[in-house]
C-alpha cells in the first residue's frame, strides 16, 4: 500500500518532468521555507479550468452564502487545527500549499474533494496529480465526515 | 530465464502431486488422482481477492500469534502475545511493558500453545481469541477488531500452562490447567516425596460478556497428575470440562518409563455448573497466592498491571460431585468432545486404539454409582459402563481429534505421520492421508464448536526436513491444507509457519474481516501523553526527566531539532501519530537507545525511553517507509555535559511549534 503510493509519486515525477511545461523534475528537493516557485507553473500543465473542476468524489457542488457563517467557521476551524496543521499553516507553503486565498484558485466543492477523498484525487484528478508531483507528500486522508469537511471549507473563507 | 525455470519448478510439483494414494516411501512423494494436476487452484486466490478463512496458528516457542488465509495459506501478520516483538515495539514501550509482568517480574518469552476463538450459542463470533502460555502459565486475549492483546493473566498454584486455553460455549469460562503439578504452595522438600505431596490445579477464568475481561473465579485442586490437554463439553454435555491426565503414577523422573506404566490414565470430568454452585455455597478456602493480572486500555493506549493475592479453591478430594475420572488407555493426549456433545475422544499416546466415551453413558453410570474405585477420594467410573466404542488399530500415536459437522473425525497420528478419517458411531476408517511430517494438532475452521466448518483441514507438523529449501539445520515447520469435503482429503498445499505451529483457531472471515480497526480516532485518544496536534508539541524538563511531547505525520517529526538534553537525564519520547488514515504507521527509533524501535498506528500515542550517554547530536527517525520523503523524516537531539546550562528549546522549521 505505502510502497504503491511511493512508486506512484516516482512515476508522477517522471511523467513531470518530461511534460516540458513543468521547469523542474518534481523529485528535486527544495528547501520548504523558501517561497519557491508558485504551484502555479504546474497547473498551467493541467488542461482544466480550476474555477470550474469540482474534481472527484462525494461532491458535486458547492455554493456558498453570501455571508460567512462563523459559528461553522469557528467549528472548521477547531477540526483544522486538530487534523491539518501538521501539514498546512495558514501564514505560509509548508508541507502543503496555504489554504489562504484558496477559491481564488479552486473551486469549493474541489475543495472538499481533495479533503475527503485524497486517495483518488491524486490518482485521476489533473490538479491534484500536479500538486502531488509538486508537493511530493501525498494529501493525508485525515478521515473527516462530511460535516467536518464542510465545517473547514468555511473556515478557509475567514482567513486573512 | 528465471521466470521460465520458475514455471517449470510450478509443473513439477503439481505433477508430482498428482500421481497415486500414500506411498510406501515414507510419503517423501505426494499424492492423488488423475484430476489433480487442478489442485493448485483450489488453493488458489487470485491477487486482490480474498480468503474465505482465518487461521490463527500458535506460534509456540515463538510465543506469538500468526494470522493465515485459507485456504491460501497467505501470512497476514505475526500479533505479539507472550513474547517481546522489536518491530512493533511490544514489550519494549512504556505502554505494553506491563503486559508482560509477573509475580516473577517481566518475562520477556513465552511459550504459546492453544489459542481459541470466542463463542457464542455454541458457535465460534471472531471477537476474541485466547491463547495459554505454558511455561510461566498464562492466558491472553486478544481483540479481533484491533488483532492486538488487551490482556494476560497469569495462573497461581500452576506450573506448565498446558491443558489451556479453551472455551466454554457461551464464552462463560476459559480454563488453564497444569501440565506440572508442584507442591502447593511451594516448599522445600525432596523431589523424591512427589508422590501425595505435589498436587494440580485447573483454573477457572470468567469471560464478560461485553468488553471480555477476564476473572480468575476458582481453582480447583486436584491429585498430583499431570494435566495435558482439555476440552469443555457443549450441547448436551453444556456445564462439564474435560481434561486428560498423564503421569497418574506420579513419577518424578525418566518420565518416558515410568510414566508409562498404568494401563490406563484418567480423563478428569468437571461439572463446573456444580462448581459455582459449590463457590456460591461458600465451600471454597481462600488461599493468599501471587499474581499478575495485565489489562490494556483502548482509551489510555496503555496496559497496567496489578499483583492480585488471593484466589478461591475447591477441594476435588472433599466435594463429592465434582469431579470423576473416566478411565482411559494410555498416556491419552487429546482430549476432543464431537459437536453434539455426547462422545469425549481420548487419544491414547502409547494406545492401539482411540477410546469414545459417551456423556449420555457418563451420566448414567455416576447416577448408578458404577465406579472401579477412587483416586484420592474421586471416584473412577466403570471404563465399560461409559465405553461407547473404539477405532481399531487406527495408526501409531494418535494425538488431537477434530470433526466436521457431519459425523465424521480426523485424527492425527504423530509417530505414523498420518490423519486418519473415521465415523462417529461406527467407528469405522474412512480415509487415511500422509502427512509432512509428524503431525501434532490440526484444525478445522470451528473445531471448537458445535458447528464445525467442515471445509479444509490444516495439519501442524513438527518435522519439515527435505520438504522445502534448506536453510540450515533448522528448517521451517509446516502446516498443510487439505479440503475434506468429498469421501477422500484432498492435498492442496502446504506452508512454511512462523515458530512451532503448535495449534491453531479458524473462523468464516466474515466474522472478523468487516469489524477491523483501520484507525484510532484522534479524538479518543486519553493517553496521558496525547499531544493532538502540532501546535502542543512540546518538551518539559522535571529534574533529570525529559519528557518530548511529539507528533508525527507525513513526513515529519514535530518537533525535530531539541535542545537542552543533558547527559544523565532520563528523556521520555511521547509520541504520537497525528494520521487518521488507514494503514498509515510511523516509525521511531533514537541512535544508541537501549530498546527497541516504535512503531505508531495513526492516531496513537506511544512511549519510549532514553538515556543520553553522551555529549554530542545525535539523529533519530522514522522506521517505516510511509510516503516518498519519509527518508528526510528525522531530526536531532542536542545533548550537553551534565550540569550544563543549554536552554530547553524545540523547534520544527527553526520556528516554535506553538504558532
Ligand atoms: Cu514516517
Amino acid at each position: 500500500m505505502k510502497l504503491k503510493a511511493f512508486l506512484f509519486v516516482g512515476l508522477i515525477g517522471v511523467m513531470a518532468s518530461c511534460g516540458g511545461e513543468s521547469n523542474a523534475p518534481a523529485t528535486e528537493s527544495k528547501p520548504a521555507a523558501a517561497p519557491a516557485q508558485e504551484e502555479a507553473v504546474v497547473e498551467t500543465s493541467a488542461d482544466v479550468d480550476p474555477m470550474e473542476n469540482v474534481g472527484i468524489g462525494p461532491i458535486d457542488e458547492l455554493e456558498f452564502d453570501e455571508e460567512i457563517d462563523e459559528a461553522l467557521a469557528a467549528s472548521g476551524k477547531e477540526v483544522f487545527e486538530a487534523k491539518c496543521t501538521a501539514c498546512h499553516k495558514t501564514n505560509k507553503r509548508y508541507i502543503g500549499p496555504s489554504p489562504q486565498g484558496i477559491y481564488e484558485r479552486r473551486n469549493p466543492a474541489w475543495v472538499m474533494n481533495m479533503i475527503l477523498n485524497p486517495d483518488e484525487m491524486v490518482a485521476e484528478d489533473p490538479i491534484a496529480k500536479a500538486l502531488l508531483a509538486e508537493y511530493a507528500s501525498p494529501m493525508a486522508n485525515q478521515n473527516l465526515t462530511e460535516d467536518e469537511a464542510r465545517a473547514v471549507v468555511e473556515y478557509f473563507r475567514t482567513i486573512e | 530465464m528465471l521466470k521460465k525455470a520458475l514455471y517449470g519448478l510450478a509443473i513439477a510439483s503439481v505433477a508430482f502431486s498428482s500421481c497415486g494414494g500414500p506411498s510406501a516411501d515414507g510419503g517423501k512423494k505426494a499424492t492423488t488422482g488423475a484430476l489433480g494436476s487442478s489442485v493448485a487452484e483450489k488453493a488458489y486466490v487470485a491477487p486482490g481477492e480474498y480468503d474465505e478463512f482465518y487461521a490463527f496458528i500458535s506460534g509456540g516457542f515463538s510465543g506469538q500469534l500468526a494470522v493465515y488465509g485459507l485456504p491460501s495459506g497467505r501470512l497476514f501478520r505475526v500479533i505479539p502475545v507472550f513474547s517481546q516483538d522489536p518491530e512493533k515495539g511490544y514489550g519494549y514501550n512504556e505502554e505494553t511493558k506491563p503486559l508482560l509482568n509477573t509475580s516473577h517480574g517481566m518475562v520477556p518469552w513465552g511459550d504459546a500453545h492453544h489459542p481459541d476463538i470466542s463463542q457464542t450459542g455454541g458457535k465460534v463470533d471472531g471477537r476474541w481469541v485466547f491463547i495459554n502460555e505454558n511455561n510461566t502459565p498464562r492466558i491472553a486475549r486478544i481483540s479481533l477488531k484491533t488483532f492486538e492483546t488487551e490482556e494476560i493473566i497469569e495462573i497461581p498454584n500452576s506450573a506448565g500452562n498446558h491443558s489451556s486455553s479453551f472455551v466454554t460455549e457461551n464464552s462463560e469460562y476459559v480454563v488453564a490447567g497444569t501440565r506440572f503439578s508442584v507442591p502447593i504452595p511451594q516448599r522445600d522438600i525432596p523431589i523424591s516425596e512427589y508422590k501425595g505431596n505435589f498436587q494440580g490445579s485447573l483454573s477457572f477464568l470468567s469471560i464478560d460478556k461485553e468488553d471480555g475481561d477476564m476473572d480468575l473465579a476458582f481453582q480447583i485442586r486436584m491429585p498430583g497428575f499431570d494435566y495435558d490437554l482439555s476440552h469443555p463439553g457443549r450441547g448436551k454435555s453444556h456445564g462439564w470440562f474435560f481434561f486428560t491426565t498423564y503421569n497418574t503414577e506420579e513419577a518424578h523422573s525418566l518420565l518416558e518409563v515410568n510414566a508409562s506404566q498404568n494401563d490406563k490414565d484418567f480423563i478428569a470430568a468437571v461439572n463446573w455448573k456444580y462448581a459455582e454452585q459449590l463457590i456460591a455455597e461458600g465451600k471454597f478456602t481462600e488461599e493468599a497466592v501471587k499474581y499478575a493480572e495485565n489489562e490494556w486500555d483502548e482509551s489510555t493506549h496503555m496496559a497496567t498491571s496489578t499483583i492480585k493475592k488471593s484466589v478461591k479453591v475447591l477441594d476435588a478430594s472433599k466435594l463429592p460431585g465434582l469431579v470423576y475420572f473416566l478411565p482411559t488407555p494410555k498416556s491419552p493426549h487429546g482430549c476432543d468432545v464431537s459437536p453434539d456433545g455426547e462422545y469425549i475422544i481420548g487419544s491414547g499416546k502409547l494406545a492401539a486404539e482411540l477410546t469414545a466415551h459417551s456423556f449420555t453413558k457418563i451420566e448414567k453410570a455416576i447416577a448408578e454409582k458404577n465406579f472401579d474405585g477412587e483416586a484420592y477420594g474421586i471416584p473412577i467410573l466403570n471404563y465399560e459402563a461409559i465405553n461407547a466404542g473404539a477405532v481399531k488399530n487406527p495408526g501409531l500415536g494418535p494425538l488431537h481429534t477434530e470433526f466436521d459437522g457431519k459425523g465424521n473425525a480426523y485424527t492425527t497420528f504423530f509417530i505414523s505421520s498420518e490423519v486418519v478419517k473415521w465415523k462417529l458411531g461406527t467407528w469405522e476408517v474412512i480415509d487415511r492421508h500422509p502427512v509432512y511430517y509428524s503431525v501434532g494438532h490440526l484444525m478445522i475452521p470451528g473445531g471448537n464448536s458445535r458447528e464445525p466448518f467442515g471445509k479444509y483441514l490444516v495439519a501442524m507438523n513438527k518435522i519439515t526436513k527435505d520438504r522445502y529449501l534448506s536453510t540450515g539445520p533448522e528448517v521451517c515447520q509446516s502446516a498443510q491444507l487439505f479440503n475434506i469435503e468429498g469421501d477422500k482429503m484432498e492435498l492442496l498445499l502446504d506452508f512454511p509457519t512462523v515458530g512451532e505451529p503448535h495449534y491453531a483457531a479458524g473462523c468464516p472471515a466474515d466474522l472478523v474481516h468487516p469489524n477491523t480497526t483501520k484507525i484510532f480516532k484522534l479524538e479518543e485518544n486519553n493517553h496521558p501523553y496525547v499531544t493532538k496536534s502540532e501546535k502542543e508539541a512540546r518538551v518539559v524538563r522535571d529534574g533529570n526527566d525529559v519528557h518530548i511531547y511529539m507528533t508525527m505525520i507525513r513526513s515529519h517529526f514535530a518537533p525535530d531539532n531539541i535542545e537542552g538534553v543533558r547527559v544523565g537525564d532520563r528523556v521520555f519520547f511521547h509520541i504520537t501519530n497525528l494520521e487518521q488514515d488507514y494503514d498509515v504507521p510511523h516509525g521511531f527509533s533514537m541512535i544508541g537507545a537501549n530498546t527497541s524501535e516504535l512503531l505508531i498506528m495513526p492516531g496513537r500515542t506511544e512511549t519510549s525511553m532514553w538515556y543520553p550517554k553522551e555529549v554530542g547530536v545525535w539523529p533519530f527517525y522514522c522506521t517505516d517507509f510511509c510516503s516518498a520523503l519519509h527518508q528526510e523524516m528525522q531530526g536531532y537531539v542536542r545533548v550537553s555535559p551534565k550540569g550544563s546550562n543549554t536552554p530547553l528549546t524545540y523547534t520544527l522549521d527553526d520556528d516554535p511549534l506553538d504558532m
